[in-house]
């Protein structure tokens, strides 16, 4: 799992400082807030869980970061750009729900598709690209089922089958929504053993992470989100029962009161 | 017949131009189609061409004359301004998409149709030639139809082809699309104003009611045929493109269906139902995901297992000295009917059994087919008991489902991960060198 060359980091690809800052965020879907005011900063190299209760904002963070939803207030910076200055630099991995699988393409064609980015317009792929997205299907251990159908895989093996087309990005920054979800004990630990590579390679994963209980054992950072930042850093002093508390509830806050005001809507005091 | 003879010869140049203009319009519907079905957007098609409609009308009454660069240009506007409303419907409010399509599609058609009826009122009204848009009339089209026609249509096809790889993507994965900096709103955008503009080149053709058929259709057929996007693509173009040949050939020979509409019977129905019945060829007959084809494996699979249901309790009734008979064999199992008499006869043709005064015996050969099932079924019980946790009591059940499946290849596994050597417990004591079960004989009954 870890043949991935790793020397193949450019250069230029910073090796220390922050790899993703969200300043002062907020987001809103018909103007309803669903993130507000996050500011948070994930330190090159590390292994990161984004964590929350469900409707917390989490992938919404994600997609922000990546520029795929319209903030309004707030900015985000990758490596201290804006994303479109480092584009080819993150990749992205979408919850696999997000997707059509009865789409018609082959296994392969989906891991080829992580070569796009830097293909530009009208240009096919080129035989540098197939051997990318080859290697990147081995990594996974998915060579066997390069040329089936999609529609043909588990849930573990369409995961991994996005795994690899972000590997197939060569990226410096991945940005994954629920890698874990649906799999099976196996798969869940191969692709931790791959997030583990690239982290060695001095690449930066931040990931949006549903189960608690292995938060600790599997990231080194931790950004705890519901609709607000509640608490982000290394895991050691972020992850605590306190935060968890604050995070997922139980003792209501005036701050939980609004959030579920919020949440229900229509309760918004209306301008004049 | 001397008609059909003259249009199949291509002899009438009238002929010639109006088969080149369906069939480059069913080749560009196919494959435009067969895109919107994949991004989900098939419904659009239908909208945009119920829409489009009083476009066709406001574009006579502005103008007064027949003219179809002018009524194409009409029907554009209007479907454009259908689909946009449909999309203003969908975003400010909650009403959901099928409802919105629904309402859009109705109303712009039902003001399409009255605006037609005034039309037809006029004195100039007759000679618009409305009608063959509601149902398609091929035959109508002249020279400078055709040239406009297979203009739009190369035009749209060469978009697929040059904009091949966005579109794959952003079909596929628009979120994907859009974190690699794909303009995905654009594409999108593109792949409609494609559709547009197929539609509405359609339209005098194939008519505003049935033109979503034709793009919807070929695309839904080509599914039965392949998993792959440019083949899937080629097929749809085909199928649409053979829909528009034959559609518009029949309507040319069909007698006109009443006298007070001009000659030749409407394209529209005709080239949707040669779609529609290669539809249902494909899906009752293609390879593999037919219909008749799955059947067919669903069958051989039941026979597969009723068979060795048939040697294993031919088997285990020799084990405990019972001899078999058809009564003895309907007690072990619930057989569906006639499915123990079928199996009989297989078996005896395929010479694995005797009948001796209706008792039942395995031959030489039978036997070893028997032991190779039973060896099966009884490893993989005890790799299941084994290896994966499953309770003895509930191997067999589990047993009984998978063990058809097993390949002499993943037999050759189970016996190496079992480390199955020569002091093999499963091997030495059994009789005829089979397995003994980890139940008695005879329990496997049910």
């Amino acid at each position: 799992m870890t043949d991935r060359d790793s020397n193949s980091l450019s250069p230029t690809t910073p090796t220390t400082g922050i790899a993703v800052e969200v300043h002062d965020l907020t987001v809103a879907y018909h103007r309803k807030p669903v993130l507000w005011d996050v500011d948070v900063s994930f330190p090159v190299g590390s292994l990161a869980a984004i964590v929350g209760p469900n409707g917390a904002g989490k992938s919404t963070l994600l997609k922000s970061i990546l520029g795929l939803l319209p903030i309004a207030s707030g900015r985000v910076e990758v490596f201290g750009k804006s994303l479109s200055q480092v584009r080819d630099l993150v990749a992205y991995v979408p919850q696999r729900e997000s997707v059509d699988w009865e789409f018609p393409v082959s296994v392969f064609d989906v891991v080829l598709m992580g070569r796009y980015g830097r293909l530009g317009w009208f240009r096919r792929p080129a035989k540098a690209d197939r051997d990318a997205a080859a290697a990147a299907l081995h990594s996974v251990g998915m060579s066997d089922f390069r040329d089936r159908q999609i529609s043909q895989l588990s849930g573990g093996q369409q995961q991994r089958v996005f795994l690899a087309r972000a590997l197939a990005q060569d990226a410096t920054l991945y940005l994954m929504d629920e890698p874990f979800a649906g799999v099976d004990a196996a798969t869940e630990q191969s692709i931790l053993e791959v997030l583990r590579a690239l982290q060695q390679q001095g690449r930066t994963v931040i990931a949006v992470h549903h189960d608690l209980q292995t938060v600790r054992s599997y990231f080194d950072f931790v950004a705890m989100l519901n609709l607000h930042l509640v608490a982000a850093g290394p895991i050691e002093t972020a992850f605590s029962a306190d935060n968890l508390k604050r995070t997922y509830g139980g003792r209501l806050t005036l701050l939980d009161e609004v959030t579920e005001a919020v949440r229900r809507g229509g309760t918004l005091p209306r301008s004049p | 017949m001397n008609d059909f003879l003259r249009l199949i010869t291509l002899q009438d140049a009238n002929t010639r131009t109006v088969l080149l203009g369906t069939g480059s319009l069913g080749l560009a519907a196919g494959v435009i189609g067969a895109l919107a079905v994949l991004r989900r957007r098939a419904l659009v098609g239908d909208a945009l061409a119920h829409a489009a409609l009083p476009g066709v009308c406001v574009a006579f009454l502005v103008f007064r004359e027949r003219s179809l660069p002018l009524f194409l240009l009409g029907a554009l506007v209007f479907g454009v301004l259908g689909v946009l409303t449909m999309n203003a419907i969908r975003r400010f409010t909650r009403i959901k998409e099928d409802a919105a399509i629904a309402i859009v599609l109705g109303s712009f058609f039902g003001l399409g149709i009255m605006l037609s009826g005034m039309i037809q009122r006029l004195p100039s009204g007759n000679r618009a030639g409305l009608d063959s848009f509601l149902f398609g009339k091929a035959a109508g089209m002249v020279h400078a139809d055709l040239l406009i026609s297979a203009a739009a249509c190369i035009l749209a096809l060469l978009g697929v082809a040059a904009l091949y790889k966005e579109l794959k993507l952003v079909g596929f994965d628009r979120e994907f699309a859009g974190s690699l900096g794909w303009p995905v709103g654009f594409l999108d955008l593109t792949l409609m104003a494609l559709l547009a503009i197929v539609t509405v080149v359609g339209l005098p053709a194939v008519g505003v009611v049935l033109m979503a058929a034709l793009l919807i259709i070929p695309g839904v057929t080509a599914k039965f045929w392949t998993d792959r996007l440019a083949p899937h693509l080629a097929l749809a173009g085909l199928f649409g493109m053979l829909s528009g040949l034959l559609g518009s050939a029949l309507s040319a020979v069909l007698p006109s269906p009443n006298s007070s509409m001009s000659r030749g019977f409407p394209t529209g129905p005709l080239i949707v139902l040669v779609a529609g019945t290669l539809f249902v060829g494909s899906l009752l007959f293609a390879p593999r995901r037919g219909l008749v084809a799955r059947w067919r494996t669903a069958r051989l699979l039941q026979q597969h297992i009723d068979d060795e249901h048939l040697l294993r309790d031919l088997y285990e009734l020799q084990e405990a000295g019972t001899p078999a008979s058809l009564s003895t064999l309907a007690e072990r199992r619930t057989w569906r009917t006639g499915s123990l008499h079928a199996a009989l006869r297989r078996a005896l043709t395929n010479a694995d059994v005797t009948d001796r005064n209706a008792v039942i015996t395995l031959t030489a050969s039978g036997l070893t087919r028997a032991v190779r099932v039973i060896r099966s079924h009884r490893l993989w019980e005890l790799y299941l008991h084994e290896h994966a946790g499953v309770a003895p009591d509930h191997v067999d059940r589990d047993a009984d489902l998978i063990e058809h499946f097993i390949t002499p290849n993943l037999l050759a596994k189970f016996e190496a991960q079992l480390a199955l050597g020569d002091a093999d417990p499963l091997r030495t004591g059994a009789a005829l060198g089979v397995p003994l079960s980890l139940h008695p004989p005879g329990e496997n009954a049910r």
